[in-house]
Formats: structure tokens, C-alpha cells, sequence
């Protein structure tokens, strides 16, 4: 594939650029300015101008900044699953900040900043820029996670957060040392191509690097044993960020992860090992302990673990029919978890909501409409089709197979089936409970409104007609070299 | 010319106590003072091997992650003030309203 290559060039990253803008102005505005609405509005601008720029350079790979920053389809693709996931966020988010007075312009600038960490985040192979795209991305998630500041839970997601993310960027620090002391370069293009004359000069250093770099990366994707963070964050912090954290960061980590295994270190046969073990660990302690949860925050971020599980399956497994497999798992996940997510945000907007399962009950007698699409989505997310979920889980787990990982698909599998039992205690809540006082009424608004459609018409075209999506999913696999 | 296993063994030993120095200690500020350790150590390391290869882009990297450092140390030091406000306490053992 031929990539053009200039050495500063603004075109390559002006969705960058005008999300950076734009969130510059919201702060500046903001301060100046009362009206949120406003705020909220060009911030939605500044998004969709910036999804519409990078949707330009669909299949125009390029390359620029000496190398550092790269526009093939991956990238593009990621691009688009980060600002759609920021869109539906600000969506769903509007209304509960209003209900919890917490609606500052801030929380659009940093939803906007943390974006464009994402987007440099897969946009790369130097390990430089992913570092700094991964801190980008997290420095602004820290502080959206402690955002209601007179609320206890609140602060200590943010500290936890702050803590475990500022640990895990350290271990991945020293990773990318000691990888730049065994090759004598940040990137992975470079250690790709000279891997086996490196592995024979300094295997040990390349081997505790690529160790220490995973395990900073599973920290960001919440793999088991590095989940212990996850549900006390997600508990705490605002419900709409929550929902941006169970997608958002962990597609840009599993972005990373996968031009990191198969760029740079595809020549370590021996990670294949350190994979399946860390995506058994992850599907099995993930939908074993989300079964015990009474709190549907609490039930969701275990949730989010077992679904990183799945995704850890297709790099186990490896090759390209196996990372777009991942792919396109993370698009259809985007759908269907935010969908849930925006489902739970309209009733914690309630007063004295405490996000327990059981508040849910009676849902269906008030809000027969939106029952319907929370079941739909608790289905999604079991993979039931015809949703995404199950096109999802179909693809990974038949590539898986054609590798030859049958025992991991059987166990990945059976996982998938203990995971009905608890989506489906939802859905039997919401239409078959019997509350013990009246349901109060959600209110609705456009925004919301919008956010599910989007969500739902998402996850039921992935499902229904696959064949698209997964063109276009296996069109954004980039050139192994 | 002091031998370049030498930087590593030191920067390796200030990791590691910077890693226990989290896990171990139950002030938030301490914590983060054992996490600055840590990048610092990566920083020692990444300039040991930039002089040794005699590569300039070591240097660059390692100023980069000074400024990350700082933007992290600005964004925690307001959190861990946001969380004294309300609860008057850093230490971490106090913070289990989640988990429940």
C-alpha cells in the first residue's frame, strides 16, 4: 500500500485540531458565558465537524510527522468509534447534569480533550505518541470522575482512578524504556522489522519491556487480575461518565494493544500463552462476580470486564481475520453498552436514585417504550441475535476456532452463557417487578431521545445485516509489513 | 565510564520501591510521591540508554514525561484537596463507602 508522507502536515490532523478548538472555546466561552445549553451545543459541533473530517480519509492511508502520526483506515476507524462514543456521551449526559447540578462547561472540554487522547492513541506505531495519546485521554477521565465534588463516592472514584491510572502509566513507562534500550527506537514499525536480530542481541531486555508494557495495558483495559479498580470507579463517578469510561478508554487501550501485538511484538510466540491466560482470568472472574451484583452500575462495570474478556479471545488468537474480529466486537459494543448505559442515566437523573437493581422494577407499567429497548440491549449484551452482540461474539469466536483455540472458544462460550443470567435478572425487573411504591416518572428529552435512537438503530443493523459492517471492519485491519 | 548495567540496577531498585511504596503506604500523598519515584526511574533509565546508544530522541521523550508528570501531579494534588474538603482525612484505608 503506498503512504504518503509529509513531514508537517496540519491536514492529517485537523479533526484533531478542530476538536482541540472547539474545546478551547468551550472553556474560554463557558467562563464568560451562562448558558450550558450553548456550551453543550458547540461542543456537539465541534464533534460532529470533527467526525465529518475523519470520515475524509476513509482508505487515503497517509503518514506524517516524521512517521509518528499515521491515517490508515485503523486509525480512521477507531477515530470514528471514539467521537461517536463522545457524541452519545454528551447526549445522555446533558439531562442528568441538570437533575444533579453538577452542569458545568468543563465536563464538555474534558469529555472533548480526552477524545482527541484517544484518537492519537490509535493513530500511531511510535510508542512516544501512544504514550502521550494514553495520558491525554486519562488525565481528563481522572478529574470527569470526581466531577460532583459534594459528593463522597464521587471523589474516591476520582482519587482511585487517579491512582491506579498514574500507577499503570508508570509501569507502562518503564516498558517503553526498557524497549527503547533493547532496539534503540520508540517504533514498533522499526522493532517489527528488526525483531529476530534483536531478540538474539537482548532478549531479556526486549521481553521484560513487552511484559511491563502489557501489563500497563491491561491495567487501561481492565483485564483480571488488574480489575480491581473497575467497580468501585464506575459506581462512583456520574452515570454518563461512566458509560464513557466503559467504552471510550477501553477501545483506545485495546487499539493500542493491537498494533502493539501485532506490529511490534508478533515475533513473541510465547505471549499467545500470557493472552489466553489473561482472557480466561477476565471472562471467568468477570461474569462470575457480576452475578452477585445488587447495584446495575456495579453489575455493568463487571460486565465491561467480561466483554474485554471476549475481545482479549481474538488477540489471543491473532492474525487479521482475528484483530477485525476485534474490531469490529468494540463498534458493536459502543452501540449496545452506551445504549444500557443511557437506558440507566435517565433513571439515576431521578432524585434519590441509587442505582440499585431493584429501582428499575415497575419500569415497564410506567415506560412501556423504553423497557423495550432496555431488554433489547440487556439482549445485545448477553448476544442473543439478531443484535450486535451476537454477530459480535459469532466472529470472534469462529476466528478463534480457525486458529485453532478450541478450548478457549468452549470456555469463552460457556462464559457467554452464565452472562444471560445476569442481563436477564434485569429485563425480568424491569417488566415482571413488582415495585414497592409507585415508579416515578423519567423525563425525557431530544437529546435522549436521539441517543437512543442512534444507539438502538446501531445495534440492530450490526445484527441484522452484518455483511457491511464487517467489510468495513475487515477494510480497516492495517498492513502487516 | 560508569557501565550502563549500572543505571539500570539503580533505576530498577527506585521502581521497585516506588511499587511498594504504593502498595505498602496508606497516604494518598505518599502514594503519589512512591508513583512520581517510579517515573522517574523509567527516566533514568530511558537517558542511561539514550547515552549509551547515542541517540538524541531519549532525551526528548524523557522531557516529555516531565510534562506529563506535572499535569499529573496537577490533576491529583486538586483531587486529593477535593476529597480532604469533604472528608478531612488522605488516608486510603478510609475510602470504602464503595464496595458495599
Amino acid at each position: 500500500m503506498d503512504i504518503r508522507s509529509a513531514a508537517i502536515d496540519l491536514g492529517l490532523i485537523s479533526p484533531e485540531i478542530i476538536i482541540l478548538a472547539s474545546a478551547m472555546v468551550v472553556l474560554l466561552l463557558g467562563t464568560v458565558l451562562k448558558s450550558r445549553g450553548l456550551m453543550a451545543f458547540l461542543s456537539l459541533l465541534g464533534l460532529v465537524v470533527g467526525l465529518v473530517l475523519v470520515l475524509q480519509q476513509w482508505s487515503q492511508p497517509q503518514s506524517g510527522y516524521y512517521g509518528m502520526v499515521l491515517k490508515d483506515n485503523f486509525s480512521v476507524f477507531f477515530s470514528v468509534v471514539f467521537i461517536m462514543t463522545a457524541i452519545i456521551t454528551l447526549l445522555m449526559a446533558r439531562d442528568y447534569l441538570i437533575a444533579k447540578h453538577i452542569d458545568r462547561h468543563e465536563f464538555y472540554t474534558l469529555l472533548m480533550f480526552s477524545t482527541v487522547g484517544m484518537m492519537l492513541m490509535a493513530g500511531s506505531t511510535d510508542l512516544v505518541v501512544i504514550f502521550l495519546g494514553l495520558e491525554i485521554m486519562s488525565v481528563p477521565l481522572y478529574v470527569m470522575a470526581g466531577m460532583n465534588k459534594i459528593d463522597p463516592k464521587s471523589n474516591e472514584s476520582g482519587i482511585k482512578y487517579f491512582m491506579i491510572g498514574a500507577f499503570a502509566s508508570s509501569f507502562l513507562v518503564f516498558g517503553i524504556a526498557l524497549l527503547y534500550g533493547a532496539s534503540g527506537t520508540t517504533d514498533l514499525r522499526r522493532i517489527m522489522a528488526d525483531f529476530s536480530f534483536l531478540k538474539m542481541q537482548s532478549e531479556l531486555l526486549l521481553y521484560s519491556g513487552a511484559l511491563l508494557v502489557m501489563t500497563g495495558f491491561a491495567f487501561k483495559v481492565a483485564a483480571v487480575p488488574f480489575h480491581m479498580w473497575v467497580p468501585d470507579v464506575y459506581e462512583g463517578a456520574p452515570t454518563p461518565v461512566t458509560g464513557f469510561f466503559s467504552v471510550g478508554p477501553k477501545a483506545a487501550g485495546f487499539a493500542a494493544l493491537l498494533r502493539i501485538c501485532v506490529y511490534g511484538f508478533s515475533g513473541m510466540a510465547e505471549l499467545t500463552a500470557v493472552f489466553w491466560l489473561l482472557a480466561v482470568l477476565t471472562m471467568v472472574v468477570g461474569n462470575v462476580l457480576a452475578i452477585f451484583q445488587n447495584n446495575i452500575k456495579r453489575m455493568l462495570a463487571y460486565s465491561s470486564i467480561a466483554h474485554a474478556g471476549y475481545i482479549l479471545v481474538a488477540l489471543t488468537a491473532g492474525g487479521e481475520g482475528a484483530v477485525s474480529s476485534a474490531v469490529y466486537y468494540l463498534l458493536a459494543y459502543m452501540f449496545f453498552n452506551l445504549g444500557g448505559f443511557t437506558i440507566v442515566t435517565i433513571i439515576d437523573s431521578r432524585t434519590g436514585s441509587n442505582s440499585q437493581i431493584d429501582e428499575i422494577k415497575g419500569l415497564a407499567g410506567r415506560h412501556p417504550y423504553l423497557a423495550s429497548l432496555l431488554a433489547l440491549f440487556m439482549f445485545a449484551l448477553a448476544g442473543f441475535p439478531p443484535t450486535a452482540g451476537f454477530m459480535g461474539k459469532f466472529y470472534i469466536f469462529s476466528e478463534a476456532v480457525r486458529n485453532g483455540f478450541v478450548w478457549l472458544t468452549v470456555i469463552a462460550v460457556m462464559n457467554s452463557l452464565v452472562s444471560v443470567f445476569y442481563y436477564l435478572r434485569v429485563v425480568v425487573a424491569a417488566f415482571f417487578g413488582k415495585p414497592d411504591q409507585e415508579f416515578s416518572p423519567v423525563s425525557f428529552s431530544p437529546a435522549l431521545f436521539i441517543a437512543l435512537l442512534v444507539t438502538a438503530v446501531g445495534t440492530l443493523a450490526l445484527g441484522c445485516f452484518p455483511g457491511y459492517w464487517l467489510e468495513l471492519s475487515q477494510m480497516s485491519m492495517f498492513p502487516i509489513i | 565510564m560508569i557501565p550502563i548495567a549500572h543505571y539500570l540496577i539503580l533505576g530498577g531498585l527506585l521502581f521497585a520501591i516506588g511499587a511498594v511504596g504504593v502498595i505498602v503506604s496508606r497516604n494518598l500523598i505518599v502514594m503519589f510521591m512512591s508513583i512520581e519515584l517510579m517515573l522517574n526511574a523509567a527516566n533514568l533509565a530511558i537517558i542511561a540508554f539514550s547515552r549509551s546508544l547515542n541517540l538524541m530522541d531519549g532525551h526528548v521523550f524523557v522531557f516529555l514525561i516531565m510534562a506529563v508528570a506535572a499535569a499529573e501531579a496537577a490533576v491529583g494534588l486538586a483531587i486529593i484537596i477535593a476529597i480532604f474538603r469533604n472528608r478531612e482525612t488522605i488516608n486510603a484505608d478510609k475510602f470504602n463507602l464503595l464496595r458495599r
